[in-house]
């Protein structure tokens, strides 16, 4: 295979992974053997084996969210020995390869945990408390008519920059997974900057980010204090300077803003 | 007012509240220790007790206390009820192997607990100083101050007590070693030039202030 090396050992693992029937039900660490583990393997295709053994032993295999595989989907959630995409930085679980770990290794593989993320089975997560909270920040209004110009509305580059650094955000909930407050702060500071910055999203900048918050906290995030796990565990590498940016946009949202509700 | 209310009950006017409120506890600190100061004068305490007796008596003082109880009663509040929301946004099936530690530091991520230390010393320190000059008949120095200083020297015969207040003070020290710079990030007061200053100037305010108290209850019982 091009691209592989000849010369990796395979592996041969133990994995302790969470089993959970559905949404009801009490799960449990299930304990499971994978041999002949390629290190050029991603470690979602090290998943696949395991299920194809299980599917071959006539069990059910393990349920596990992912769909792009090459890191920009943020789909592929796991909490893999206790940190969240696993003990690389700034990467997706589908790009964290298996020659970061050793032969015998055991590795514990669990869901994201949060009261808004509730477990629909095994590894697999419900992250609509997402979707609810884009959907709460609306709509961008934009000219209709012809075909507007090229670069029509200058934006200074570095303004461009941080926009574009807050819209790399794939919205895996790896903040979530990793915060002790199960706060979604970082996300929705990267959603609310991304379009605070740039001037396409100032006609509803006040209404966007009161709304957003609120969704935020009746979908039952915590609030932020401030620990940086988030950052440090984001995929991307979204900055916490986005937080500071959304507690500046939403205050002077709440100050300034027409809504009386 | 609803638009108000609504503000400062969100997860984000929450985290002002703490941010308004720690910051401004942190200037009450200065001053508390600025005073205190005068109990290492050698005078046996006529200058601490004049003091004391202007910060017992005084008209703008008494007043600014009331704010002072408002700014720890709002501090203590929302800190103990976010960290409660926030266990419950956690969950209750915690994660098997959580290795925190590698993303985050542990006073950071203690600070309620840091706090309910803090809170458990005020109480013991209101009752040892403030109850006592407020509420009883205090015997007064050769100038007519209440003789405040005869409190202290009493409070820190105690060994007990000596060690809650340096405890304390180490619970105080982690408590600001995060809160002080985390109040200018909630607040958005974040610049790629000036962060780091306030970083370190929350660093040094931290060390310089603990260690000061502490040096007090460490002073009165093997000095005096």
């Amino acid at each position: 295979m091009a691209g592989s090396n000849p010369n990796a050992k395979p592996m041969n693992l133990t994995l302790k992974v969470w089993r959970q029937k559905n949404r009801i039900t009490k799960g449990g660490i299930v304990d499971y053997q994978v041999k002949d583990i390629s290190p050029d393997m991603s470690f979602l295709e090290m998943l696949d084996v395991l299920n194809e053994d299980l599917l071959r032993q006539g069990q059910e295999p393990v349920a596990f969210d992912h769909d792009c595989r090459e890191g920009i989907c943020g789909s592929c959630n796991l909490f893999i020995n206790g940190r969240a995409h696993g003990p690389e930085q700034g990467t997706t679980t589908c790009q964290l390869h298996m020659r970061k770990f050793s032969d015998g290794d055991t590795i514990t593989i669990e869901p994201w945990r949060a009261t808004a993320f509730p477990v629909n089975k095994d590894l697999s997560v419900d992250r609509s408390a997402f979707d609810r909270i884009i959907q709460a920040g609306g709509y961008v209004s934009i000219n209709t008519g012809g075909t507007p110009d090229a670069n029509e509305i200058p934006i200074p580059k570095d303004i461009s920059d941080r926009a574009f650094e807050a819209a790399t955000c794939i919205g895996c909930g790896a903040c979530v997974a990793s915060c002790k407050n199960a706060s979604a702060m970082l996300f929705v500071s990267a959603k609310v900057s991304q379009l605070a910055l740039l001037p396409q999203g100032h006609v509803e900048r006040k209404t966007r980010v009161e709304n957003m918050v609120a969704q935020m906290d009746l979908e039952g995030f915590g609030a932020c204090t401030n620990i940086g796990s988030c950052a440090a565990e984001c995929p991307v590498g979204i900055s916490l300077e986005n937080i500071a940016i959304l507690n500046q946009e939403f205050l002077a949202a709440k100050a300034t803003s027409n809504n009386l509700a | 007012m609803s638009w108000i209310s609504k503000t400062f009950s969100s997860s984000i006017g929450r985290k002002i509240i703490m941010a308004i409120t720690g910051l401004f506890l942190c200037s009450f600190l200065v001053v508390h220790l600025v005073g205190n100061l005068q109990l290492f004068k050698a005078d046996n305490g006529v200058a601490f007790n004049a003091y004391s007796e202007f910060m017992g008596h005084n008209p703008i003082i008494r007043t600014l206390e009331i704010v002072l109880v408002l700014g720890f009663g709002f501090h203590i509040y929302e800190g103990l009820s976010l960290a409660i929301k926030n266990r419950a946004a956690r969950g209750a099936q915690g994660y098997v192997s959580n290795h925190i530690e590698q993303n985050s530091s542990w006073h950071s991520r203690s600070m309620a607990m840091l706090g309910s230390i803090v809170l458990f010393f005020l109480i013991v320190h209101l009752y040892n100083f403030f109850g006592s000059l407020r509420f009883t008949d205090v015997p007064r120095d050769a100038n007519g101050n209440e003789d405040a200083y005869a409190l202290v020297l009493d409070a820190f015969r105690n060994p007990l007590y000596v060690a809650l207040y340096v405890v304390a003070q180490f619970a105080l020290l982690y408590h600001l070693l995060h809160g002080f710079s985390s109040a200018f990030q909630t607040l958005g007061l974040v610049h790629r030039k000036y962060t780091p200053a306030v970083k370190f100037i929350g660093y040094g305010f931290s060390i310089v202030v603990c260690a000061a108290f502490a040096a007090m209850p460490i002073y009165f019982y093997f000095f005096k």
